[in-house]
């Protein structure tokens, strides 16, 4: 490889200028001759029976080009949504999906009705005058509740509500005996809306002499959606065309398909018109898959001397109505669970139950956040019983030798935990806060420092592993590098930017391989009529490690064929020849050199080597050998008002490695904004629905808290670099890390400052009505009411 | 029923006869042919949709089409002049103060309008200032540099007093 110039190098966005002046094209920006727009009618129950559908008044309203129930689109699309086994190959009961209900619907916001007007505006009334007649039914929300043998059903007719029930290690209690201190606590994962500043939205357009479909529309993989589309609608992948152009986030919630992902297509089938559909915020929070929606009961054991002994997790995960094409994802919550230490042992299962609300799926971090979030507070809380600090019973668990196979079989590929912890400690000015904390308490003011120490597992993945989890398709990643006869170079892969900036930072890997100059390389993405057959998409911090290797694979293949094409230019063997910073020569004479662009030229000339084809492109697939694990230490500093329960988030420290970077300046926004939603969690966000009927009572950004610049600090940020041995370029991911270590780092935090007060746990969100009553319970529940334990 | 409505957008005159339901975001996405505005709610939380009517930053999901007859509008796309980034623009570009970018007109176009009643505004009043808009990517760390950093190009920026962190309680 040459010489690195552009890898590492802070590099301005080029996708920027054209978004800060207004001339970014997200979904709603696209139209086509003729559109027709769609309004969904939707549920307004969690459970019912369809009893009818009254079109009548709607047919008649001003507009009205179709109206489409199931019975129309039974005729257009054939088979049902998938859910791939993630991590739960088997599962107990997979209740079938059509993408719009006929008999019985099942989560609120669930679709039972289209229309297409010629305006917009009109969808939107004509939808209103359509009239259905439910039935309504219990609906099941509680978790425990809907695992008894009595419970209603969220399906009705379903044996019972159990999606699966899988013990990835049995527990030994024997090993739980060996510990000096137990402690139990049950964790709970509220439900989150993803809340992507831009809402999904689709534009289909249906070609019937060519029997072509072309679609645009807001997603993290188009290549997934024009698989799962093909399969539908019956019209192969080669005459559909998935066009994903600038996303507006996507944060796991745009991977799987939806409903509207084949309602829109199929309605331009049956109609003959463009049809687009754009969701709604409410729509969004309403039918766009949640995150997290989980509780977990743990138990942890240590020895007197803070050695830690075996842990117990069982995972009850809120499902939904339906099993998410990637819900079962989340489950990998149990797999990394043990953290960055140490155990003796580890037991783990996952339950699976169906509810009566909207499927859940993977949300920023999936699964990871969960388990940073239960070890990190199992640790705290040995730490309290032990009376340990809580950096010193980490130290003394860590990790230290890598490579590290876990009780799980998975293969952490290096790690240097303690130095992270340490860089962030100093940074925090640690003891300083502890005694800045210990003066506090004298004077009633309820500091708090909350230490996380996570790990990640990421860069899906090696086939071994992925193709079993995604039923088939194993996650590699594809890239196509076409130098042209000037020496400029595009280069196609099959990742999606909605965000991370791989319009600059792929570039800078192919700069740095080719030698080219990195301002005559294009990056393409989100189009799948253009590059390799396949693409993989962008989620599971995945894109660099897997993707931005596959086009390094794929610029390495370019660069041998160049080699190849000099040395019979130089007359020369193709073992003296040198490729040095863009350049080729003959060992010994660096003076006489080539360009690559002059290789690309010859290339495509005469007198290429016997038996070379010309020109100059390859395509990669590059299928990593293991995953890759990013880690870190978060400290998170809060001041707790005990008289209004209310958190001051002052400080926010963390020290993250992702291996080598590419462009340290992503790498830094990519922590900032995960940091901020792992925040969010912690102090504000929250999906609630009313306990009995179901009814979504967080519909909308005023009750749905996604918190303003005013709520947070600004983020500290160090770093250490701990190159990855998986790939090539020695790089990890980073876009999850943030929301995966930062949860936990705020939670420990607000429950060491009312360690006082005797409490030992909070729960998401730690709003401030929820510590004024725990607050209030404590203390009167400790001295009679009387002033809290200092 | 139609209603005429004469506006200048970006310097443009412009006039056509809507509906009175119109909301102003749609007549400048549907109607004009502006798209930099972007949507991101439906209840005036997020400020995605945030320009200038006569020099006023307001959200424009609130206001109907017919509401700005005879007024002068300024979008995203008005900002640059002669191919020039405006000093905002370029602020967050330069420190990455954005990456979906869907908030990113709404921000600059709201920070325009802080500057223009507060040149030199401290992290706390550009916080509090701009705590109309929403950004799902950013964590507002680099927003906040992109306007600080503005404002110094613009003439002069107050640091935080040193040692004292930004308030953030609303």
């Amino acid at each position: 490889m040459a010489v690195t110039t552009m890898i590492g190098a802070k590099i301005h966005r080029r996708e920027d200028p054209r978004l800060v002046s207004g001339e970014g094209r997200y979904i709603d920006d696209f139209t086509r001759p003729g559109t027709v727009y769609l309004s969904v009618v939707r549920s307004p129950h969690a459970h019912a029976l369809i009893k009818s559908v009254d079109i009548t008044a709607a047919s008649k309203a001003p507009g009205v080009v179709a109206i489409y129930t199931h019975k129309d689109f039974a005729k257009v699309i054939s088979g049902t949504m998938p859910a791939a086994p993630a991590f739960v190959a088997e599962k107990k009961q997979i209740p079938p999906r059509f993408p719009i209900a006929e008999k019985e619907v099942v989560y609120q916001g669930e679709p039972v009705a289209v229309v297409l007007t010629e305006a917009k505006y009109q969808s939107m009334d004509a939808a209103n005058l359509i009239e259905v007649e439910y039935e309504p039914l219990p609906a099941v929300m509680d978790l425990e509740q809907a695992l008894e043998a009595k419970s209603p059903k969220a399906h009705s007719g379903a044996p019972d509500n159990l999606g699966w029930d899988l013990t990835y290690i049995p527990e030994d209690a024997n090993v739980m005996k060996e510990a000096d201190v137990v402690v139990k606590q049950r964790i709970l994962q509220q439900r989150l809306a993803p809340t992507p500043m831009e809402p999904r939205g689709v534009l289909a357009e249906y070609s019937r002499p060519d029997q072509s479909m072309t679609i645009w529309m807001s997603s993290q993989n188009p290549h997934f959606i024009r698989l799962f589309l093909a399969g539908a609608l019956g019209i192969p992948e080669t005459r559909i065309r998935v066009i994903s152009p600038d996303v507006g986030g996507g944060f796991g919630s745009k991977i799987s398909p939806y409903s509207e992902d084949y309602l829109v297509p199929a309605a331009a089938k049956l109609s003959g018109r463009p049809v687009k559909w754009i969701e709604t915020r409410t729509e969004s929070i309403q039918t766009t898959t949640h995150g997290r929606g989980q509780y977990f009961d743990v138990e942890a054991g240590a020895k007197k001397d803070g050695t830690l002994v075996a842990l117990k997790v069982t995972q009850y995960l809120d499902i939904g109505a339906y099993v998410g094409t990637f819900g079962a994802f989340q489950a990998c919550a149990c797999l990394l669970s043990t953290g960055a230490y140490n155990w003796k042992h580890v037991s783990a299962r996952t339950v699976g139950i169906l509810t009566n609300r909207v499927p859940t799926d993977p949300y920023r971090g999936a699964g990871r956040p969960e388990a940073t979030h239960l070890c990190e507070r199992m640790i705290d809380l040995l730490a309290d019983a032990l009376h340990m600090d809580p950096a010193e019973i980490r130290r003394k668990n860590f990790i230290t030798e890598f490579p590290h196979t876990s009780h799980f079989g998975l293969v952490y590929d290096s790690g240097a935990y303690e130095k992270a912890m340490d860089m962030a400690m100093e940074i925090a000015g640690y003891e300083k806060l502890r005694r800045e904390q210990a003066e506090g308490r004298k004077k009633g003011r309820y500091l708090g420092i909350g230490v996380s120490a996570w790990i990640e597992i990421c860069g899906f993945g090696p086939s071994a592993a992925t193709a079993p989890a995604t039923g088939g398709v194993a996650l590699v990643e594809s890239a196509q590098v076409r130098v042209f006869p000037t020496g400029s170079v595009t280069v196609y892969v099959g990742t999606h930017s909605h965000g991370q900036g791989h319009d600059t930072t792929f570039p800078q890997i192919v700069a740095d391989t080719l030698g080219v100059p990195y301002d005559m390389i294009e990056l393409r993405h989100g189009d799948t009529a253009e590059g390799p057959a396949f693409g993989y998409g962008t989620y599971g911090s995945r894109s660099l490690a897997v993707g931005g290797m596959a086009v390094h694979k794929a610029s390495m293949k370019v660069v041998n064929k160049a080699k190849k094409l000099a040395a019979h230019l130089f007359e020369a063997a193709e073992e003296d020849v040198v490729f040095d910073q863009g350049h080729f020569y003959v060992k010994g004479s660096p003076d006489k050199r080539k360009a690559l662009g002059e290789i690309a030229f010859a290339s495509f000339g005469a007198g290429l080597p016997e038996g070379m084809e010309h020109g100059l492109e390859a395509v990669a697939y590059y299928d990593p050998s293991n995953f890759v694990w990013p880690f870190g230490t978060h400290i998170a500093v809060v001041e707790v008002d005990a008289e209004t329960g209310a958190v001051d988030l002052q400080r926010y420290i963390a020290v993250d490695d992702c291996g080598n970077i590419i462009n340290p300046m992503i790498v830094d926004g990519q922590i900032h904004g995960g940091i901020a939603q792992g925040i969010s969690q912690a102090l504000y966000e929250e999906v609630v629905y009313d306990d009995e009927t179901g009814q979504l009572k967080t519909g909308t950004m005023i009750d749905y808290l996604v918190p303003t610049m005013n709520e947070f600090p600004n983020f500290e940020l160090g770093r250490t670099i701990t190159p990855s041995p998986t790939n090539e370029l020695g790089v990890k991911g980073i876009g999850e890390a943030g929301t995966i270590a930062s949860s936990i780092a705020v939670i420990n935090a607000v429950c060491d400052a009312l360690a006082p007060f005797g409490i030992k746990h909070v729960d998401m969100p730690a709003s401030p009505d929820r510590l004024w009553k725990q607050i209030k319970q404590a203390r009167e529940h400790s001295n009679g009411g009387k002033e809290a334990r200092k | 029923m139609k209603h005429k409505v004469a506006t200048t957008v970006n310097g443009h005159k412009h006039e056509h006869e809507v509906e009175p339901r119109l909301l102003l975001v749609h007549y400048l996405r549907d109607v004009v042919g502006l798209t930099g505005t972007h949507i991101g709610c439906d209840t005036s939380q997020c400020g995605a949709c945030t320009i200038l009517v006569d020099g006023k930053a307001i959200k424009s999901c609130t206001m109907f089409a017919v509401q700005a007859e005879g007024r002068s509008l300024t979008t995203i796309e008005g900002m640059a002049k002669d191919g020039e980034l405006h000093p905002l623009q370029q602020a967050f570009w330069d420190e990455h103060g954005l990456q979906c970018g869907y908030c990113t007109p709404g921000f600059i176009m709201a920070a325009a309008y802080l500057l223009e009643q507060n040149p030199n505004p401290t992290e706390d009043e550009i916080r509090r200032g701009l705590e109309g808009n929403l950004c799902r990517c950013t964590g507002y760390v680099n927003i906040v540099k992109s306007v600080q950093s503005a404002a110094k190009t613009m003439g002069g920026v107050k640091s935080q007093p040193a040692g004292q962190p930004a308030a953030r309680r609303g």
